[in-house]
C-alpha cells in the first residue's frame, strides 16, 4: 500500500507540467507557409509557437470571417481551467498521503482518476465547442465567403485530433507536452489503484482499516 | 573495301579535331560525360540552396549584388552608392541623406571592390565594406539586414580605387587614391603636376561593436597613383601594400607617358607605427569638408554629418615605417596570400608576376640594401626583396586569390585566361581560358588567412558571343571553374549586372543564420511611426501635410483623406505593422515626382509629394502582398490652394 500511495501522490504532481507547458498544440501549413504557423493551447492562454504567429494567424484568419484568436480576458476557461487543475493536485496529493498513512482505501484513487477524467471529458467538449464556434461563426461581411461542392457554406473548424486540409492549409492538430504528461499521471493514479488493492488484498492491514472504518 | 577504311578513319579523325577544338575553348561542343559532371556540380535542385554566398561589386551600377555559388542565381541587388527606385532607397526622404556629400547630393557611384569584414584574418560575417571610386566614398553594407549602413566620404582623394581593404581584426577599412591632386584642391596649372599634386591614403578606424567608421588619419604620399591594395596577415599584419603605378608622374596621354618606366613600386606601408605616431600626437591637422552617413536600424533613418577637419601625416616623418618595392610594369593586383609571407605585383604591361617575400623586406630593411630613394621614401634593392617570379606564359596579369592549398590563381586580362601556380616554387599547375578579358576573380575567403578552396569566379569584361544578343550593350559575363582537383575545370557561365570588378564570397552559413526576416514593431523608434493602425492620423502644419499612415494585409489606414490643397508639401509616413517574414508592402501615389517605397515589416518610410492639380488621386501598394492586393489602395482629395476643406480621415466609412 506504500508503493501504491507514493504512486498517488507522484501522479497528481504531473498534471503541475499544465502550468508550464502547453496542453494541445494546432499547426497550419501552407505553400507560402513552409515554416508552418502554429498556436500552443495552455490552460491559461493561447500562445504562438513563433512570437508573432497568433498576430499572422488572425491576419490571415479575418479574409475569411475568423473571430480572433481569444486573448486571456476573453475565455473564462483561462481562469477556471488553472484553479480546477490546482484542486484536483491537491485533492489527489491529499488522498495519496492518507493512502500512506492508512486512512483510506485505494478506491479513492479510482475515485480521482475518474473525477479527473470526467472534468477532462467536459474540458474537451468545451474545447470543442469553441473549435466549431470558432471554425463556423463567421463575419457575414467576410471577404472572402467559400461554399462547398453541394452549395452550403464553407467553415473552417481546426480538428480536435488529427489533421485536415482547409484551403491551401494543412492543419494538424494533437496534445502537447502537457496533454501528455497530465495522461502519464492520470495512468500513474490507475496503476496506484491496482497496485493498492492487490497489496490490500494480500495483507492484514485490509481487516485493520476495515476495522476502524466500522468503529 | 580499302577506300571505304580510308573514309572511316578520315571522319574519324576529322571528328577528333572537331572535339579538340571544343575542348581547346570549352566553348559549347564540349564532350557529353564532361559536360553532365559539370550541370551536376552547378545544379542546385529546387528547394535547395547553396553552398557560398558571393558579393559581385555592380561597378557603374554603384550597386552591390549577391549571388550563390555554385548555381549563378543572383538573389538581390543591394543599393549603395546609387538611387535605387525598386526600395526607394535614395528617394524616400530616410534615405535621402545617405547620397549626401560635401559635393551636395550625389546619387550614383561607381562601386569596385567589395570585403567581408574579419576576426583573427577569418570572414567573421558581420560586415561587407565597399568603395565608391568616383566621388570617394567608402559604405559599410549590414550582413544581417543586407542593407547599407553607413557611408563616408574621403577628402583629398580622387579615384577612390585602391579600396575597401580590411586589416585582419577589421581595424582599419584602407582606401587609396587612384589619381593624385593638389592637397589640399587649390585652382593651379595642371602641368605642375610633378611634385605638387599628392596621393592619400585613408586609415578608416572600425568600431569593433557597431562597425561605426572613422576617418582616423591619412598619409600624404608622392603624387603617384596608388591602383589597389591589400592587407598583410599572419606576421606581416600591421602593413598595407599598394601597387603603383604613374610614378613618372605623368599628368596628360597617361597611357604612354605612365608607361614609360621599367619597374613602378609597390608601396609598404607600417600603419601600425603610423598609428602609434598618430596617438602620440603625430601628425597635422588640415581643413577638410566630407560628409559622413548613417543610417539607423531602429529609427530606419540616416542622417548626414559634415566633417571640418582631417588629420594628416607627411611620410618622412615617420622614419621607418614606409618603403617603397621596386616592381615591374605598371602592377594592377597587389595581393597577399594566406600566410601572409608573399606579396604578389601583376605587373599588368608584362607577362610575368613578380613575388615579393616579407622576410625579405624585413631583412632588407635591417641591412639598408636601398636603392635611392623617391621623395625621401627609401626603395628596396629588387633582388633583395624579390622572391621569385611566375613565368605565367600569359599576358597582362591583374589579380590573384589564392585556394589556402598552397596554390595561387592569377586572371590574365590580355590573353584572357585563369592560371593555377604553386606558391614557393612559381611552377604553372594549370591555365584556362576565360570569356573573355577577365579582370578579377574570387574565391570564397580568397582575401583571408583561410580560403575556401572550392570554386574561382572569373569576372569578365567582354561578353561578346555568351548569350542570346541584347543589342550593343550587354551585361558582364562571369565564369564559375572547380577548383577542388589539381586541374581547373569550367563548370558554368552566368551574365552578370553592372560590371563586378571584384568580389567576395563566404560559406552560406557564416550568415545564413543572422539574416534579419523582419523588423520588430515594438523597436521602431523613426519619429513618424505608429505601433498600431488606430493611431493612423493625418496633421497639418502649415503648408506642410504629415500622414501617419498603417499598412497591413489588406488595406491601409487611413484610405480616404480630404482637405490636402495644391502647394501643400504632403509627407506619407508609412509603418507596415506586419511581423512576418517576406511579407513587404509598397506605395505610390500617382503624378509624384519620385519612386515608389517599399516598407519592410516593421518598418516605417517617408515618401514626399506635392500634389500640383485639383482632383482625387489614387494611391496604391506596389508589392503584391495579398490576395486582396489589388484592392489595397486609397483616395486623397486636392482642393484649390485657397479651398476651406476640413482635413478628414478615414477607413471603412
Amino acid at each position: 500500500m506504500k508503493k501504491a500511495s507514493v504512486l498517488m501522490v507522484i501522479g497528481p504532481l504531473f498534471l503541475l507540467g499544465l502550468y508550464v507547458f502547453p496542453l494541445w498544440n494546432i499547426m497550419l501549413g501552407a505553400p507560402q507557409y513552409p515554416d508552418p504557423l502554429g498556436m500552443n493551447i495552455h490552460i491559461n492562454e493561447i500562445r504562438g509557437v513563433e512570437e508573432f504567429d497568433i498576430q499572422n494567424i488572425d491576419n490571415l484568419n479575418h479574409y475569411i470571417g475568423m473571430k480572433t484568436i481569444p486573448k486571456v480576458e476573453d475565455m473564462w476557461e483561462f481562469q477556471v481551467f488553472p484553479t480546477v487543475i490546482g484542486l484536483m493536485v491537491a485533492l489527489g496529493v491529499i488522498i495519496g498521503l492518507m493512502g500512506f498513512f492508512k486512512k483510506i482505501s485505494p478506491n479513492w484513487f479510482i475515485g480521482w482518476f475518474l473525477l479527473m477524467s470526467v472534468l477532462g471529458i467536459l474540458g474537451m467538449y468545451d474545447f470543442n465547442a469553441w473549435l466549431i464556434d470558432y471554425g463556423t461563426n463567421l463575419d457575414p461581411n467576410a471577404i472572402m465567403k467559400l461554399t462547398n461542392p453541394d452549395g452550403t457554406p464553407m467553415t473552417y473548424k481546426p480538428p480536435l485530433f488529427g489533421h485536415v486540409k482547409m484551403l491551401n492549409f494543412d492543419v494538424t492538430s494533437l496534445p502537447a507536452a502537457g496533454a501528455w504528461m497530465m495522461f502519464t499521471g492520470m495512468m500513474l493514479t490507475v496503476v496506484a489503484f491496482f497496485t493498492g488493492r492487490k497489496a490490500v488484498k494480500n495483507t492484514p492491514e485490509r481487516e485493520v482499516i476495515q476495522a476502524r472504518k466500522a468503529a | 573495301m580499302k577506300n571505304y577504311k580510308f573514309y572511316v578513319l578520315s571522319i574519324m579523325g576529322l571528328g577528333l579535331l572537331f572535339h579538340s577544338c571544343g575542348d581547346g575553348t570549352g566553348n559549347g561542343s564540349s564532350n557529353g560525360a564532361l559536360s553532365s559532371s559539370a550541370a551536376e556540380k552547378v545544379y542546385v535542385a529546387p528547394g535547395e540552396q547553396d553552398e557560398f554566398y558571393a558579393f559581385l561589386s555592380g561597378g557603374y551600377s554603384g550597386n552591390l549584388t549577391v549571388y550563390g555559388l555554385p548555381s549563378g542565381r543572383m538573389f538581390k541587388e543591394i543599393p549603395v552608392f546609387s538611387q535605387f527606385p525598386t526600395s526607394g532607397y535614395g528617394y524616400s526622404e530616410e534615405t535621402k541623406p545617405m547620397l549626401n556629400t560635401s559635393h551636395g547630393f550625389v546619387p550614383w557611384d561607381d562601386l569596385h571592390h567589395p570585403d567581408i569584414s574579419q576576426t583573427n584574418g577569418e570572414l567573421d560575417g558581420r560586415w561587407i565594406f565597399v568603395n565608391g571610386n568616383n566621388t570617394p566614398r567608402i559604405a559599410r553594407v549590414s550582413l544581417s539586414t543586407f542593407e547599407t549602413e553607413e557611408i563616408i566620404e574621403i577628402p583629398n582623394s580622387a579615384g577612390n580605387h585602391s579600396s575597401a581593404f580590411i586589416t585582419e581584426n577589421t581595424e582599419y577599412v584602407i582606401a587609396g587614391t587612384r589619381f593624385s591632386v593638389p592637397v589640399p584642391q587649390r585652382d593651379m596649372p595642371i602641368n605642375e603636376y610633378k611634385g605638387n599634386f599628392k596621393g592619400a591614403l585613408s586609415f578608416i578606424s572600425v568600431d569593433p561593436e557597431s562597425g561605426r567608421m572613422d576617418l582616423k588619419f591619412q598619409v600624404l604620399m608622392p603624387g603617384f597613383n596608388y591602383d589597389l591594395s591589400h592587407p598583410g596577415r599572419g606576421n606581416s599584419h600591421g602593413w598595407h601594400f599598394f601597387s603603383t603605378y604613374n610614378t613618372e608622374e605623368a599628368n596628360s596621354l597617361m597611357e604612354v607617358n605612365s608607361s614609360q618606366n621599367d619597374k613602378d613600386f609597390i608601396a609598404a606601408i607600417n600603419w601600425q607605427k603610423i598609428e602609434e605616431f598618430v596617438n602620440n600626437g603625430g601628425g597635422s591637422t588640415m581643413t577638410a569638408e566630407f560628409a559622413h552617413n548613417v543610417y539607423d536600424e531602429e529609427s530606419h533613418t540616416g542622417t548626414s554629418t559634415m566633417i571640418n577637419e582631417v588629420l594628416t601625416v607627411n611620410p618622412t616623418d615617420v622614419p621607418g615605417a614606409i618603403y617603397f618595392l621596386p616592381t615591374p610594369k605598371s602592377p594592377h593586383g597587389c595581393d597577399v596570400d594566406p600566410s601572409g609571407e608573399y606579396i604578389i605585383g601583376a605587373g599588368k604591361l608584362s607577362a610575368d608576376l613578380t613575388v615579393h617575400s616579407f622576410t625579405k623586406m624585413l631583412a632588407a630593411i635591417e641591412a639598408e640594401k636601398f636603392d635611392g630613394e623617391a621623395y625621401g621614401i627609401p626603395i628596396i634593392k629588387f633582388e633583395d626583396v624579390m622572391a621569385g617570379v611566375v613565368k605565367s606564359g600569359g599576358l597582362g596579369p591583374l589579380h590573384t586569390e589564392f585556394d589556402g592549398k598552397g596554390n595561387a590563381y592569377t586572371t590574365f586580362f590580355i590573353s584572357s585566361e585563369v592560371v593555377k601556380w604553386e606558391l614557393g616554387s612559381w611552377e604553372v599547375i594549370d591555365r584556362k581560358p576565360t570569356f573573355y578579358s577577365v579582370g578579377h576573380l574570387m574565391i570564397p575567403g580568397g582575401n583571408s588567412r583561410k580560403p575556401f578552396g572550392q570554386y574561382v569566379v572569373a569576372m569578365n569584361k567582354i561578353t561578346k558571343d555568351r548569350y542570346l544578343p541584347t543589342g550593343p550593350e550587354m551585361e558582364h559575363s562571369a565564369q564559375i571553374y572547380d577548383i577542388s582537383g589539381e586541374k581547373m575545370q569550367l563548370i558554368y557561365d552566368f551574365p552578370t549586372h553592372g560590371e563586378p570588378h571584384y568580389a567576395a564570397g563566404c560559406p552560406a552559413d557564416l550568415l545564413r543564420a543572422n539574416s534579419k526576416k523582419f523588423y520588430r514593431i515594438d523597436e521602431n523608434k523613426h519619429p513618424y511611426a505608429i505601433t498600431s493602425p488606430d493611431q493612423a492620423k493625418v496633421e497639418r502644419n502649415g503648408k506642410e501635410v504629415h500622414i501617419y499612415m498603417s499598412t497591413i494585409r489588406s488595406h491601409f489606414t487611413p484610405d480616404n483623406i480630404e482637405g490636402i490643397k495644391v502647394g501643400d508639401k504632403v509627407y506619407f509616413h508609412i509603418t507596415n505593422h506586419e511581423q512576418d517574414f517576406d511579407v513587404p508592402h509598397g506605395f505610390s501615389m500617382l503624378g509624384q515626382n519620385t519612386s515608389e517605397i517599399l516598407v519592410m515589416p516593421g518598418q516605417t518610410k517617408t515618401s514626399l509629394w506635392e500634389p500640383k492639380k485639383v482632383g482625387v488621386w489614387p494611391f496604391y501598394c506596389t508589392d503584391f502582398c495579398s490576395a486582396l492586393h489589388q484592392e489595397m489602395q486609397g483616395y486623397v482629395r486636392v482642393s484649390p490652394a485657397n479651398s476651406n476643406i476640413a482635413l478628414s480621415w478615414s477607413l471603412g466609412e
